[in-house]
Formats: structure tokens, C-alpha cells, sequence
């Protein structure tokens, strides 16, 4: 049943990475239960501009759950109370007439933010391109099935694969750790044959990276596990451990 | 050698520390707490077996050099991995709210660590290093537990252990990559068994001495 809301939110604004930032109240009136929360932050931002004033910004792209690109902490919740859904999947049905909703940026040394809730990922994209590729000469597509693999270990690597590297996995860890996503980028090549040839020396350079840039370490709280919006699992978190330590400890890699 | 500091340097490597040590205390504990259970055999089974465990004498002592090595690295390893994942997050949420993953143990895990070294300390100086001479274990015991702050102060700090290895047992676990479909379920199960089996197990030790005098 379509029905119309008032609500009041708190949202964190800051014009800028090093300005001192802080929470500015808003009232959205006769919101529609039908829109999804990114609408109703249009709404907001279309009266906003209309009053002369700096719109809310905020990361969002496809706004069907599969780019990656939006994200922020709704009352201590990353992308929202829903599970297994991206920001703009959330619908405002799960609010209720009169709630206060506080709206954060992700939260971590290594995602300045760059305005409002706009934070910089691009720690991500230097994790990945410390090791997370195979290398591969060009040339024809090789035939399809030409290497054999097991259904389950294919299915292992779809799962780790499903990763969209939106960063709830670091917002919403106690220690602000990047073990999920990295843990998932070394698992989706460590299954399969392809990703062998340079398992040890990726799991060495892509945790080294990670360190690097501050991301803290995993505490196994399974916070980023029950957050994530592809539920990916901390099974890869192990596989990260087993592969990190093979490398380190058994492999000729230095 | 720069391979190992490396791999050990890395925060991996650094939780890989505080999982090999910390299964080492859980090995102690199960050794510590079987041989106090001998206490329901009574006095003087109970001294026996002190004296028992005192004749191994060197091997007695190098347990101890391990275990404070051990502490040693989990200690210092804990309180920099702490300090780092502080640091990782320069602004806090002015909303928390758990998903689910946290528990009372793994939440706390610093500071029932903190505690359970204090209470270590208080430990080794209530009935370690005191002079033994004229006096057997059990007397040192009884006289100790005749005392209901000694009592709280030893439950206390059974239930905080019990807390801090309900978590930390599978999470050494998952640290060292042994997980499996299989067999995750059972080691996360036997965390929670362990745990209760160490608080129940330690905590009515007090409470049974302090009602045989």
C-alpha cells in the first residue's frame, strides 16, 4: 500500500576534505513509501537547490544494486537495516511516519571524504592493481571449457566474484579492515586455474597494499559478512589467510 | 630472514601471532583447569597432584618461559594491532549499530584481554610467588578463599576469560584459514562449549573451597 511519509534527517555535511564537518537537519515531507531512499534524497536536494542552497552529494550510478557506487551508514547501518541490498535498493517502506534517519559517509582513514557523503575509494582500485589480475596474452578468446572445472569451485568463485567493491564491507567493520573485499578479489582468482601462475605474489602484494593505506585489521567481528550487499562470505577472509601464509611461508616468492 | 619478518610484519601475519598464541593459552587453560578439577578429589589429592606437577622441575620451568614468551607476543602484538585499528577510523559514527557479526566476545576483546592480564598478575603474586615453605597449595587456597573479595575477584575474572576465548578459540581458527563447510559449524560450536566449560569449570573452584572451610 502506497502511502505518504514525513520524516526528518540528520545528514553529514562537509564541503570539503580537510573542511570540519557536521550534521544538518532536514525535514522531508510527503515522501511516497514507493521511492527508494536515493529518490528521496533527490527530493530533498531538489528543494534544497530550489531554496538557493548546496544539494546533499552523494555516490550512485546504475540504481539497480550492481555498480557499486552508492553507499552510506543509515542509523548505523551500512547501506541501510535491509539485508543483502545496496543503498539504492532500500525502499522508504522500511521507514515509518515521523523517524529521524541519521545519514553518514563510510568512515575510514582510508576513504577521505570528498564532500558530504562522497567518499574517495580509489583504495580500493590501488589494492586491485597491486595484484588483482591475471596476466594474459592477447589474442583469439580461447574456447569455452577448454580448462576443466568443478561446479562447486566455479560456483566458489562466482560467489567471491560478486563483489561490486562498494566499501560496506570497511564501513561497517569495527576496525575499518579491507579483508572482505580484498579477501574476495584474492579468492575469485586463487579457485580458479587461471589466477594460480601468480597466486603467491598477489596475496603478498595485495595485502602489503592494503596495510599500506591504513585500512585496519581483521578482528573476525562478521560485521562486514552480515553487511555486505552480496553477501559474500568471510569464508574468503580464510582463503585470504591460507593463501597470505602460503606465500609468505612456502612459496619461492620473496 | 626478511621473508619471515615480512610475512609476520604484515597485519595477517600479525593476526597469525595472536592466533598461534592464543591457542597456546587455550591449550594451558585445558591443562590448568584438569589438573585443578583434582581439587573435588579432595585435599589431599589435590596436593599430590601439586607435588606431582612441581617434580618435573626443568620442564616445569621452560613451560613457564614459553608461556611468558607467549604472553610476551600476544601482549604486545594485541596492543599494537589495537592501537592500529584505532587509528583506521579517525572519525567515529555518531550511530552503531551491529548487523549481526558482533558478539560480546569479539567486541570486547581488548579489553577482557586487559583485564585478564591484570588479573594474571594479581594470580601469580596471590599464589605463585609466595613462599611455600611451611604450607601446602591447598592451605594457600583456603586461606585465600576465605576471603569473598578474593572469591569475586576470581569468578570475575573466570567469566572474562570464558568471554574473551568464546571468541578468540574460532577466530584463531578462521586467522589460521581453517575453515571448511564441514567442519567450521563444529569449531565455532566448540568455541561456546570450551568457553562455558572454562567458566564453569575455573568458577566454582572459589566457591567450593570457600564452602569446605
Amino acid at each position: 500500500m502506497t502511502k505518504n511519509i514525513n520524516i526528518t534527517l540528520k545528514v553529514w555535511r562537509q564541503k570539503g576534505p580537510n573542511v570540519k564537518g557536521g550534521f544538518e537537519t532536514y525535514h522531508a515531507t510527503n515522501i511516497s513509501t514507493d521511492m527508494s531512499f536515493l529518490e528521496m534524497v533527490d527530493v530533498v536536494n531538489e528543494q534544497l537547490t530550489l531554496d538557493g542552497k548546496d544539494p546533499i552529494a552523494f555516490d550512485h550510478d546504475c540504481r539497480e544494486g550492481i555498480c557499486g557506487m552508492c553507499g552510506a551508514v543509515i542509523n548505523g547501518r551500512s547501506h541501510g537495516p535491509e539485508k543483502g541490498t545496496t543503498l539504492c535498493q532500500l525502499h522508504m517502506r522500511h521507514f515509518s511516519n515521523g523517524d529521524t534517519i541519521v545519514i553518514e559517509p563510510w568512515r575510514a582513514k582510508a576513504f577521505p571524504i570528498v564532500k558530504d557523503l562522497v567518499v574517495d575509494r580509489s583504495a580500493f582500485d590501488q589494492i586491485i592493481l597491486a595484484g588483482g589480475y591475471i596476466s594474459v596474452n592477447t589474442g583469439g578468446a580461447p574456447d569455452a571449457n577448454s580448462i576443466p572445472i568443478a561446479q562447486e569451485i566455479a560456483e566458489l568463485a562466482m560467489d567471491a566474484a560478486a563483489c561490486i567493491g562498494c566499501g560496506a564491507c570497511v564501513a561497517a567493520c569495527p576496525n575499518a579492515s579491507a579483508m572482505l573485499f580484498t579477501g574476495a578479489k584474492i579468492s575469485q582468482l586463487a579457485l580458479l586455474p587461471q589466477g594460480k601462475p601468480e597466486a603467491a605474489n598477489r596475496a603478498l602484494a595485495m595485502v602489503n597494499k592494503m596495510d599500506e593505506l591504513c585500512f585496519g585489521n581483521c578482528s573476525n567481528e562478521r560485521e562486514c559478512e552480515a553487511e555486505c550487499p552480496k553477501e559474500i562470505s568471510i569464508s574468503n577472509i580464510a582463503r585470504l589467510n591460507r593463501e597470505f601464509v602460503k606465500a609468505g611461508l612456502v612459496s619461492v616468492v620473496k | 630472514m626478511n621473508w619471515l619478518t615480512n610475512t609476520i610484519g604484515a597485519s595477517v601475519g600479525k593476526k597469525l601471532m595472536m592466533a598461534i598464541t592464543g591457542l597456546g593459552f587455550c591449550c594451558f587453560l585445558t591443562i590448568h583447569l584438569a589438573g585443578n578439577l583434582t581439587i573435588y578429589g579432595g585435599k589431599d589429592f589435590f596436593n599430590s597432584y601439586v607435588d606431582h606437577l612441581h617434580s618435573l622441575g626443568p620442564l616445569v620451568t621452560l613451560a613457564e618461559l614459553g608461556l611468558l614468551f607467549f604472553a610476551t607476543l600476544h601482549i604486545l602484538t594485541g596492543t599494537l594491532l589495537f592501537y592500529q585499528n584505532f587509528k583506521a577510523r579517525p572519525i567515529r559514527y555518531s550511530v552503531n549499530k551491529r548487523a549481526g557479526g558482533r558478539t560480546l566476545g569479539s567486541a570486547t576483546m581488548p579489553y577482557t584481554g586487559f583485564i585478564l592480564l591484570l588479573f594474571v598478575i594479581f594470580h601469580l603474586l596471590n599464589l605463585h610467588f609466595v613462599d611455600k615453605t611451611n604450607t601446602t597449595t591447598f592451605q594457600l587456597l583456603s586461606s585465600s578463599f576465605a576471603n569473598p573479595v578474593y572469591i569475586f575477584i576470581y569468578t570475575f575474572a573466570v567469566i572474562i576469560a570464558a568471554i574473551h576465548v568464546s571468541h578468540g578459540l574460532w577466530s584463531a581458527f578462521q586467522t589460521l584459514g581453517v575453515d571448511h563447510p564441514k567442519y567450521t559449524p563444529f569449531i565455532r560450536g566448540l568455541s561456546i562449549v570450551f568457553s562455558v566449560a572454562i567458566g564453569i569449570g575455573f568458577g566454582f573452584i572459589p566457591i567450593y573451597i570457600s564452602l569446605l572451610i
